[in-house]
């Protein structure tokens, strides 16, 4: 008998073009997605090596991270965007490569489009210049975010370089409680496990609560995986896998469709694969999730108060200077908070199930007045489902307003930023000083937890809402 | 791109010890627009090191003059976060050629090695013993030596090996990056697409 194999061992295995010895393993890639913002460099050293791109079908781009989320048929206003979007769409034209620019049928964001077009698909190898690549996991995919010179890398050879990752599986089983979104089922591992938690690991979810998950949510848990700094986080696929590729425009037709599953029926890992570390939660301890801090770790059950410095991994100075940055103290009460702006969106909540989810909390209650609320759809073909699902009309009579597609107020790249000192419940994936703009205050938290907030204005419980 | 060959460092360090220091604080992503690789050192760690009126912070270490040198000694888990290569830049066009943690985030560790800035790991008692002899002696000197894989603070005496693989010490020390290998085994990786089933 052969040893039993984790899924992660068997598509990283299968991907090793060589293994140098005392150094990394060359590996090869079958899907590379590119963006305006970590490409251009890349492009320039292409043409200061006088190299090509080896296999221009295998990477895509789209535009968003520096994309406006308003007027998107005006010109660019930022000059230093505009000239990223450009350069862009004049280094994809050059070497042949697929762009979905601003204003394309499918342009939206990265991690958004890639999957809703069967692009991602189980077992390959998947990069991007973004950590949060790690999204792409949730298709039993090894994905995972690089930086500039390995996007040189890709375009050039197809292949990176970089040592095999440790192994770590999550397991949580039971079944989620009242309002528990899978973002709250991140959240509360990186709680458990700190923002550091799984840094040199590669992470496989596992047990039913993963195995009950919609594709949106187990996309929204794997992008989460670099917020405990693991090179990514991955789920076996399944029949829900299957049923959301199968009649996607790039997912494989026909006899290439039968292929295809037979062999991803192969990757699950099997009975008595061992990994390097293991954690077991129950999902029954799992409530909505909010964090308080400067780091996705540093966050708890929406019902209880800010730890004191001496309950949290974090040293006591840093602590400190995160809640001091907040505005926070320690044992203070979360629920009650006044709260400025929210933001609906991003590559970890901005697909069709999180404005269902904040939709159906806002239906027949009105925005609060002292909350600006932004709402950006992941993509154009969510945009789409919105409308047409009558998501639109109930978020207009309650008084939001939809904003079109992009990473938006995430990064705070174009002009979406929160204003210095304000408090914004966001379902974005980083509450870092200054991610959501200069001085901005960002409490990390589910749609059903943004769309508590935005009626309401304050923190609220949305278990008291529905 | 080319980056400057790293062998023995012998620099006084820049003390920062803070933990997860994240790349948004490295260089903040409204200074991510530039389509070319230059500047980034003027927005080092920006909204730390100046007010909003551009004015510089007092506070901050990389405005303190008693403090300077090629080597910056970061709190755990430094570089967390996005995996913007342009942390990186930053680092390196300021004019370090070395960070010293005792813990790095996967990514920015991978990207500072392509770059030519060496990501030493060192144990947390060890980052404590290179802050105090900082605290004692802002002048205090550190030694980095890649062929021996060690760091020694100089004033005590006191060193600790540090860990790195063979292939990238020997790229680091000749200046090499991963394409140029890359390059050189094209057609076994034509070969091995051949085969791929995607």
């Amino acid at each position: 008998m052969s040893t039993p194999k984790s899924l992660f061992d068997k598509v990283w295995d299968s991907h090793v073009v060589r293994k140098i010895e005392d150094g990394p393993d060359v590996l090869f890639i079958d899907r590379h997605f590119i963006h305006e913002v970590t490409s251009p460099v890349a492009f320039l050293g292409l043409e200061t090596r006088g190299i090509n791109v080896l296999f221009p079908e295998r990477t895509f781009a789209t535009a968003d991270h520096n994309t406006p989320t308003i007027n998107q048929h005006l010109p660019v206003a930022d000059p230093l965007s505009a000239n990223q979007l450009k350069a862009l769409e004049t280094n994809t034209a050059k070497y042949g490569i697929s762009h979905w620019g601003l204003g394309h049928a499918k342009n939206g964001i990265v991690h958004v489009v890639g999957p809703e077009n069967g692009i991602t698909q189980p077992g390959m190898t998947i990069v991007c210049g973004d950590s949060h690549t790690s999204t792409h996991g949730a298709f039993g995919a090894i994905a995972f975010g690089i930086g500039t010179s390995e996007v040189e890398m890709v375009l050039s050879s197809q292949c990176i370089m970089q040592p095999k990752p440790k192994k770590m599986r999550v397991t949580i089983n039971g079944k989620l409680g009242a309002a528990v979104m899978p973002k709250d089922v991140t959240l509360y591992i990186i709680s458990q496990l700190s923002a550091a938690g799984a840094t040199g690991y590669f992470v496989e979810y596992a047990g039913e609560v993963f195995r009950n998950m919609s594709m949106e949510g187990r996309m929204t848990v794997c992008n989460m995986s670099i917020e405990m700094g693991a090179r990514g986080g991955m789920i076996a696929p399944d029949e829900t896998t299957f049923a959301y590729l199968k009649g996607r425009e790039l997912a494989p037709k026909g006899e290439a469709w039968d292929k295809a599953v037979a062999y991803w029926k192969t990757l699950p890992t099997e009975e008595g694969a061992t990994f390097d570390i293991e954690y077991t939660f129950d999902a029954a301890d799992i409530e909505p999730q909010i964090t308080y801090g400067t780091n996705p770790g540093l966050g708890t059950g929406i019902s209880q108060n800010i730890p004191l410095a001496n309950q949290v991994k974090d040293g006591e100075a840093s602590y400190k200077k995160s809640l001091g940055y907040m505005g926070f103290t320690e044992n203070e009460q979360i629920v009650g908070k006044p709260i400025d702006y929210v933001f609906l969106g991003s590559c970890t909540n901005g697909r069709i199930e999180d404005f269902r989810a904040f939709a159906s909390i806002v239906k027949g209650r009105k925005k609060a007045a002292n909350v600006t609320a932004w709402l950006v759809p992941g993509s154009h073909i969510v945009e789409s489902q919105i409308k047409e699902e009558g998501i639109l009309d109930i978020l207009n009579d309650a008084g939001f307003e939809l904003r079109q597609p992009g990473c938006s107020a995430c990064l705070a790249m174009n002009d979406d930023k929160i204003p210095a000192g304000k408090y914004a419940v966001s379902t974005s994936n980083r509450n870092f000083e200054g991610r959501q703009g200069p001085g901005a205050r960002t409490l990390l938290a589910s749609p059903l937890v943004a769309a508590a907030a935005a009626v309401t204005g304050k923190v609220t419980d949305p278990r008291d809402l529905i | 791109m080319a980056y400057d060959k790293f062998t023995v460092l012998t620099s006084t360090a820049v003390p920062m010890p803070i933990e997860n220091v994240d790349t948004d604080q490295i260089i903040p992503a409204r200074f991510l627009k530039a389509t070319k690789r230059e500047g980034f050192g003027d927005n080092l760690f920006r909204d730390w090191r100046y007010n909003g009126d551009d004015t510089p912070k007092q506070d901050f270490v990389l405005n303190n003059p008693i403090y300077s040198g090629k080597i910056l000694v970061g709190g755990r888990n430094f570089g967390s976060g996005s995996s913007r290569e342009h942390a990186a830049w930053a680092i390196y066009d300021y004019g370090f050629r070395c960070v010293v943690s005792s813990f790095f985030a996967d990514i920015f560790k991978g990207n500072s090695i392509n770059i030519g800035l060496l990501p030493v790991q060192v144990s947390p008692e060890f980052l404590d013993k290179i802050f105090k002899a900082i605290e004692a002696d802002p002048k205090a000197e550190l030694e980095v030596s890649l062929p021996e894989q060690t760091i020694t603070i100089l004033a005590t005496g006191e060193k600790e090996s540090f860990a790195i693989n063979g292939y990238k010490k020997h790229n680091m020390m000749n200046g090499f990056d991963d394409i140029d290998y890359l390059q050189a085994m094209k057609s076994e990786i034509k070969t091995f697409a051949e085969e791929s089933l995607y």
